[in-house]
């Protein structure tokens, strides 16, 4: 059975985008030649066919494809019996439903359906020849691959990553008759720019991997292996020296080159003295260099580059390469002399040129909203009886920013904070101030773009955390009062990932701080202000912010804790504002849920909100306050227990001991059970039902404190 | 020295700043582009001289390559720095259709420039292009030789807020660091610009520009009066702003007329009175004022609330004029289509 190949080949597309694009084209054809019955293969579809990619070309190849789909028959149904026959007689309905299926009207059958008996006929399906049906359905696969961002050469109404040049489609030897973009198909393949044949026929799908290799083209795993070996060996030559492992470049060189090798370069030791933050965003995010280090993770004079070709016979590249490294660390270590000319403390006024946002005013306007929302954090956490140094959150939140004006920061943006740090470091700021004090600023400042994704670390001290908390809400506050908080896939200012830094942060150093509380605190610094004015008064500021940062936090419990959704569901129904409490109460319920007893109880939860909800809405109500002689002695006995079970649990939940508020709270199931086992709870007696009701509504109050145990999903019947 | 020597060194030797210029030059007119000299109101970049911002839009096919000084006053570094330039020079080259070969053909330049690609390492990487202040984008990548950026590669797709059809390849060429690095110096000050073909005597790039650099930075970082800045920009943008909407006036005028005559309308004479209209003088203007932020900007003198706005207002100028002269470029169609007999009979006399 044929193989069935196809290439797109277009101009560089962007490293970023090859992998997700190939996997899209891969699972499209699938499903393609699933759906047309084309392919005969039964294994397991995730490993069905091959997916190639590089650079220049996205490809697939699928063997076990078929010739022509199968014949089949088809079931045609055509109009009602009543319209088909008047009197016994057929109709012209009849006659046209006959021709149409090529069947005289004796032989058709009839089907029956509810809304009544049909005319259908049994209709031989030829299978269509493979290359029509991929002819025909291939160029909307193609340009159903999405892309973050495409564009137009030709035609306005055609887009691609990059212009289309070329298109191999083959089943076997025979060429797939595909047009896409003025494009004709065929088996004329392109080899390396450089080194490589620049085009090249397959002769069958089978060899087009070989004919590639031929070519000076690798597939992405091939290129990897063959990056990771030549990066060990160029580093061997080095005596205790390895490279830095680093996926993300790694990767990005794999989809930048197609016949890639590495080589070592050296730079001037005298350059080592600049930082290596500095050295290494340089080399990795400027130059895609790799950072060598020695066996205790020191930087050492020497760099890895990846290149897109065979060899570099005469040195050249090597030469080349050094001369780019050289001149970008004399530009930063220029920029890092030049910055010192201005200390970080008079860069502050600077910053009044500096825009935060169009409507939110200036990083000045910002520095001075943050320092003082950091400084009620701090109290805040103070109170609480943390260790936390005030003066050092006061003055790292006035300096945060400042590095914003500097040269290096405008050069390298993703050193933002960083460079503030290392500046607040190596510069006296005041003449009295203790060295101890300017490094804990220094630190503070360095971290606070803390934490930049899920992976990252939260800042490194608690001054740290506090600024970055600041920062962050400050942020959230304007952006939701001026009503743009994130919609959809639409998050161009990272509200989320900086929300969801803000509860990561809360949550590991416990800080005792509501999220309310710091919205409206984070708001309160935009009183008076200009932006102020341009807020909309049609914005529910504390409504969408709430949700927005309840939401995150359910994230957060969800997704990163990993807490089963219903137990944080319940705990976030009783109170999702202090977050650090809410962590605590999830950890508790998910202890005890296995219990049988926790599960009995939750399903008596469950049933009592029902019976309250189906009690009001047949206009039944409980009394106001619960008179104990009204009920039957059992119930008796159940409310009994609600005054010191609650008192226990009260005592236990105030200290946070809520596993063991829990474990009380279990107690209770032999009282429920028997509860619900002998009582009716809507009796006919008015006096006794709305009693026993509420003494459920007074059960549901006085024991839902810690989570809200109906949220429990449970296997036992309700 | 001897003669083979010389013969063998030169052959050998990297070409000159000027020559690297020349050698571009003629490899560009050999592909039929049109050899333009460079703007010469200042620019930031060699997009926003018109042989660019102009002639991508509209229908028409275009092919030129010039070298355009690009101004950038926040840029400058008094001289000081080895890599950074106020005014460095780009190779502008505008293929419009771009040729479905102009990757490999852009690789033949620089094969023209004597690089032995099979002993580099060449790579497309990302790098898509935008200038909020000419409502301008593309999509690209810049061209890295041995880790060196030496090419921003754009396909324009928007140009003036019109989208542009057909579009346009944008090859821009970064000629000191292309010099720099064939004449392997570290300092853009070193590079050869010219050798004395009889006394070979070199003339670096320092002799010829150094002064340029440290005068220019002082003027645009201490000098330049703001105040006197500002009235400079409001003039230009005043004038340049009434132009535009002269223009505007001049096309409801046309309208009217055209319909008010009817079949007896003087087409190609309404046709010509759009076409002499000075749009280009407008974009002049609006160039001036460009620049004239880049002062203000360079010279601290721009603040929060006022940025956003000037960076608009320029905006509105290039897009106002690029509106106009789409509609302008099909007036000038259609007198070429009306009367080209009679265009070629009058014997206009030319600027002389």
């Amino acid at each position: 059975m044929p193989d069935f190949l196809l290439e797109i080949g277009t101009e560089e597309i962007p490293a970023r985008m090859i992998e997700e694009a190939a996997g899209a084209l891969w699972a499209s054809v699938r499903t393609l030649l699933e759906q047309e019955h084309l392919s005969s293969y039964t294994g397991d579809p995730a490993n069905y066919g091959d997916v190639f990619s590089t650079p220049r070309r996205l490809a697939v190849v699928f063997p076990q494809v078929m010739d022509r789909q199968p014949d089949s028959i088809e079931k045609v149904v055509g109009p009602s019996l009543k319209v088909a026959y008047k009197d016994g007689a057929p109709t012209p309905a009849a006659d046209a439903f006959a021709k149409k299926v090529g069947q005289p009207l004796d032989k058709i059958g009839k089907i029956v359906t509810p809304k009544g008996e049909y005319l259908a006929a049994n209709v031989a399906r030829l299978g269509r020849p493979a290359l029509d049906l991929l002819a025909e359905m291939l160029p909307s696969e193609i340009s159903g691959i999405p892309w973050p961002k495409s564009m137009f050469w030709r035609n306005p109404s055609e887009r691609f990553v990059r212009p289309l040049r070329w298109l191999v489609a083959m089943l076997d030897e025979q060429i797939v008759p595909l047009e896409f973009a003025g494009i004709q198909a065929g088996n004329t393949s392109r080899g390396h720019r450089i080194i490589g044949q620049e085009t090249f026929q397959i002769s069958k799908p089978s060899l087009y991997v070989e004919a590639l290799r031929e070519a000076k083209v690798l597939g992405a795993g091939e290129r990897e292996q063959k990056i990771r070996k030549a990066l060990d060996a160029a580093t061997r030559t080095i005596p205790g020296a390895r490279w830095r492992d680093d996926n993300d470049l790694l990767k990005t060189v794999v989809n930048l080159t197609e016949y890639p090798t590495a080589i070592l370069g050296s730079f001037e030791p005298e350059f080592l003295t600049l930082p290596d933050e500095i050295l290494v965003t340089v080399m990795r995010d400027h130059q895609k260099y790799f950072a060598v280090e020695d066996e205790n993770g020191k930087l050492l004079p020497y760099f890895l580059a990846v290149l897109n070709t065979e060899s570099d016979p005469d040195g050249l590249i090597r030469h080349g390469n050094e001369r780019v490294l050289r001149a970008r660390f004399n530009d930063a270590r220029f920029f890092w002399q030049t910055d010192q000319k201005h200390s970080l403390r008079d860069r502050v006024e600077m910053l009044k040129n500096v825009t935060f946002q169009r409507d939110l005013g200036s990083y000045y306007d910002k520095t001075i909203r943050v320092r003082r929302l950091a400084s009620w954090i701090s109290e805040t956490i103070k109170q609480s009886g943390q260790e936390i140094r005030l003066d050092v959150v006061y003055e790292a939140a006035f300096m945060a920013k400042a590095d914003l004006t500097t040269e290096l920061v405008k050069e390298f943006t993703e050193l933002q904070g960083i460079v503030g740090g290392l500046y607040a470091k190596a510069q006296p700021l005041d003449a009295d101030l203790p060295e101890a004090i300017r490094f804990a600023i220094a630190d503070a400042i360095y971290d606070h773009y803390k934490p930049e994704s899920m992976d990252d670390e939260t800042p490194r001290t608690i001054e740290g955390a506090v600024l970055s908390i600041a920062d962050k809400a400050d942020s959230i506050a304007g952006m939701f009062a001026l009503g743009l908080q994130p919609t959809g896939s639409k998050d161009p200012f990272a509200l989320r990932r900086q929300a969801n830094g803000i509860v990561r942060i809360i949550a590991e150093r416990k800080f005792p701080l509501s999220l309310a509380l710091l919205m409206e605190n984070a708001r309160a610094g935009y009183r008076g202000s200009a932006a102020e004015k341009k807020f909309p008064a049609t914005v529910n500021y504390s409504g969408s912010v709430d949700g927005f940062l309840k939401e995150r936090l359910e994230f957060y419990l969800k997704d990163v804790r990993g807490y089963a959704y219903d137990v944080v569901n319940a705990v976030l129904a009783a109170g999702s504002d202090d977050l650090t409490d809410a962590e605590a109460r999830a950890e508790a319920v998910a202890k005890v849920r296995p219990s049988a007893d926790f599960e009995s109880i939750s399903i008596a939860f469950k049933r009592m909100k029902n019976i309250l909800r189906q009690a009001s809405e047949a206009g039944k109500n409980p009394t106001e306050s619960l008179d104990r002689e009204a009920l039957p002695l059992i119930a008796k006995d159940l409310a009994d227990q609600i005054g010191p079970t609650g008192d226990i649990v009260k005592r236990l939940s105030a200290t946070k001991q809520y596993s063991q508020a829990l474990q009380e709270l279990s107690k209770l199931r032999p009282w429920i059970d028997h509860f619900f086992e002998k009582i009716m709870v809507m009796v006919e007696d008015e006096r006794v039902r709305s009693n026993q009701l509420a003494l459920l509504r007074d059960l549901l109050r006085e024991f839902s404190t810690i989570a809200d145990f109906s949220e429990i999903v449970t296997e036992g019947k309700v | 020295m001897n003669a083979i020597d010389k013969a063998t060194i030169a052959k050998a030797a990297p070409p000159t700043f000027q020559e690297l210029i020349l050698r571009l030059q003629s490899f560009w007119a050999a592909r039929s582009c049109v050899l333009q000299q460079p703007h010469d109101v200042e620019v930031g970049a060699g997009t926003m001289a018109p042989e660019t911002f102009l002639r991508v839009l509209g229908p028409k096919p275009y092919k030129v390559a010039y070298v355009q000084p690009s101004r950038r006053p926040a840029d400058g570094r008094y001289g000081e720095n080895p890599n950074r330039l106020f005014k460095h020079m780009q190779m502008q080259v505008i293929l419009k259709p771009p040729p479905e070969r102009v990757q490999e053909i852009y690789l033949e330049s620089l094969e023209a420039l004597g690089i032995d690609l099979r002993k580099h390492d060449l790579k497309f990487e990302e790098d898509n292009w935008e200038s909020p202040t000419l409502g301008a984008w593309g999509i690209g990548w810049q061209v890295m030789l041995d880790g060196l950026e030496i090419t921003q590669f754009t396909y324009f797709q928007q140009c003036g807020g019109v989208d542009l059809d057909p579009m346009s390849a944008e090859l821009t060429y970064g000629l000191e660091r292309i010099g720099a690095f064939l004449q392997d110096v570290d300092s853009i000050y070193d590079i050869v610009w010219a050798h004395d073909p009889d006394t070979g005597r070199e003339v670096k790039y320092g002799e010829v520009r150094l002064a340029d650099e440290l005068q220019f930075s002082v003027y645009n970082f201490e000098k330049a009066d703001v105040e006197r800045t500002w009235e400079h920009f409001d003039l230009y943008e005043a004038e340049c702003h009434a132009l535009i909407e002269a223009y505007g006036v001049l096309c409801k005028d046309v309208k009217l007329r055209l319909q008010d005559d009817g079949p007896n309308a003087d087409v190609a004479g309404l046709a010509r009175d759009k076409q002499r209209f000075p749009l280009l003088g407008a974009y002049d203007l609006c160039l001036k004022c460009s620049h004239l932020f880049n002062i203000l900007d360079a010279r601290g003198a721009i603040s929060v609330t006022e940025r956003v706005g000037v960076i608009a207002r320029v905006r509105n100028l290039a897009v106002g004029i690029a509106k106009h002269w789409v509609d302008q470029q099909k007036a000038a169609q259609a007198t070429e289509v009306q009367a080209p007999n009679d265009q070629q009979k009058e014997k206009v006399p030319t600027h002389a």
